[in-house]
């Protein structure tokens, strides 16, 4: 960088933080998502949490969804493009905290023939109320066998159950062969 | 019969599967990195077990978290029981859960809704 692409750089790193502020994200990270990943963003918020005495239960909902979240970007995410170094696994995760609600944010790489699939599973699980997420989550865990990924359809089911608030999602286009899959879950702080 | 002791970490539940003292326990939280592998000795214990079981079997869940992908590994424990009731032997599940955790309390109703052997639901204070 010469000196004045460093003062660009600088000033967009400043931008950077006052969008954070604005829209009161308390953690962002893109890259890959491993497990040691997950443990330390999951204990990181839940220490912040205890810290500011947050209610018990949300605290439990908001990591109850975070493992959830990072564990589908973990094993759900695909890779875009050829090139060595964009490799799956990875994409963006975001907390964010507002004085009525916390959001779990993920955004990922999907294959397009993928999104059919996952539009009719999301919206089937947003069309259900309490007891019909409880009925589709039992007869998941005795139906559906764990994926080789391991996941087993449960974790968005679960998402639902937790916070009670309908799946927010949006597919954007990548290319013709893959999409930027976004999703976000709210969890009210007045539990 | 061999024991199995695990102590527990923050992302694995502690366990203890011992047929002389008629111990059986699941405690703790349980996201391990990769599930299958994390219980398939306590599978396989379980069916060997089954073989040689003790007259009763008493086995307590008593966890504070699981993720989903442990929900259904839970329940393959679970069947792995309910197979020895049917066979005849003398089973009990005692599932606890903090007084104040409505979500452990309804994921213990569910698994006894699934799977049939005599469930206790059993409340504790943290």
């Amino acid at each position: 960088m010469d000196k004045s692409n460093v003062k660009g750089f600088l000033e967009f790193v400043y931008d950077f933080y006052r969008s954070m502020k604005a829209h009161e994200i308390t953690l962002v990270y893109e890259g890959e998502i491993t497990h040691q990943i997950t443990k330390a963003f999951t204990s990181l918020t839940e220490s912040n949490m205890a810290k500011e005495s947050e209610d018990n239960s949300v605290q439990k909902k908001v990591f109850h969804v975070m493992v959830e979240c990072l564990q589908n970007i973990s094993k759900h995410a695909d890779s875009f493009g050829s090139d060595d170094f964009l490799f799956a696994g990875r994409g963006i995760f975001m907390v964010s905290k507002g004085k009525k609600d916390y959001h779990v944010t993920t955004g990922n790489v999907i294959e397009n023939d993928k999104i059919e699939e996952l539009t009719e599973m999301l919206n089937q699980i947003n069309s259900l109320d309490k007891e019909g997420l409880k009925q589709l989550y039992k007869n998941q865990m005795k139906e559906g066998r764990l994926s080789e990924k391991g996941g087993a359809g449960l974790g968005f089911i679960d998402i639902a159950r937790k916070t009670g608030n309908k799946l927010e999602y949006h597919f954007l286009p990548i290319d013709e062969g893959s999409s930027f899959f976004l999703l976000t879950s709210s969890i009210s702080r007045n539990a | 019969m061999e024991v199995i002791k695990l102590k527990g970490t923050d992302d694995t539940p502690t366990i203890i599967l011992d047929k002389d003292n008629g111990i059986f326990e699941i405690s703790g939280r349980s996201l391990p990195e990769d599930v299958t592998t994390f219980y398939e000795p306590v599978l396989n214990w379980l069916e060997d077990y089954q073989d040689e079981a003790n007259d009763k079997t008493v086995f307590a869940f008593k966890l504070v978290y699981f993720n989903t992908a442990s929900s259904k590994l839970i329940l393959d424990i679970l069947m792995k029981l309910e197979e020895m009731h049917e066979n005849g032997k003398e089973v009990v599940i005692k599932w606890f859960f903090p007084d104040d955790d409505e979500d452990m309390e309804e994921a213990g109703e569910e698994y006894a809704d699934i799977v049939d052997i005599p469930f206790e639901q059993v409340s504790y204070t943290m």
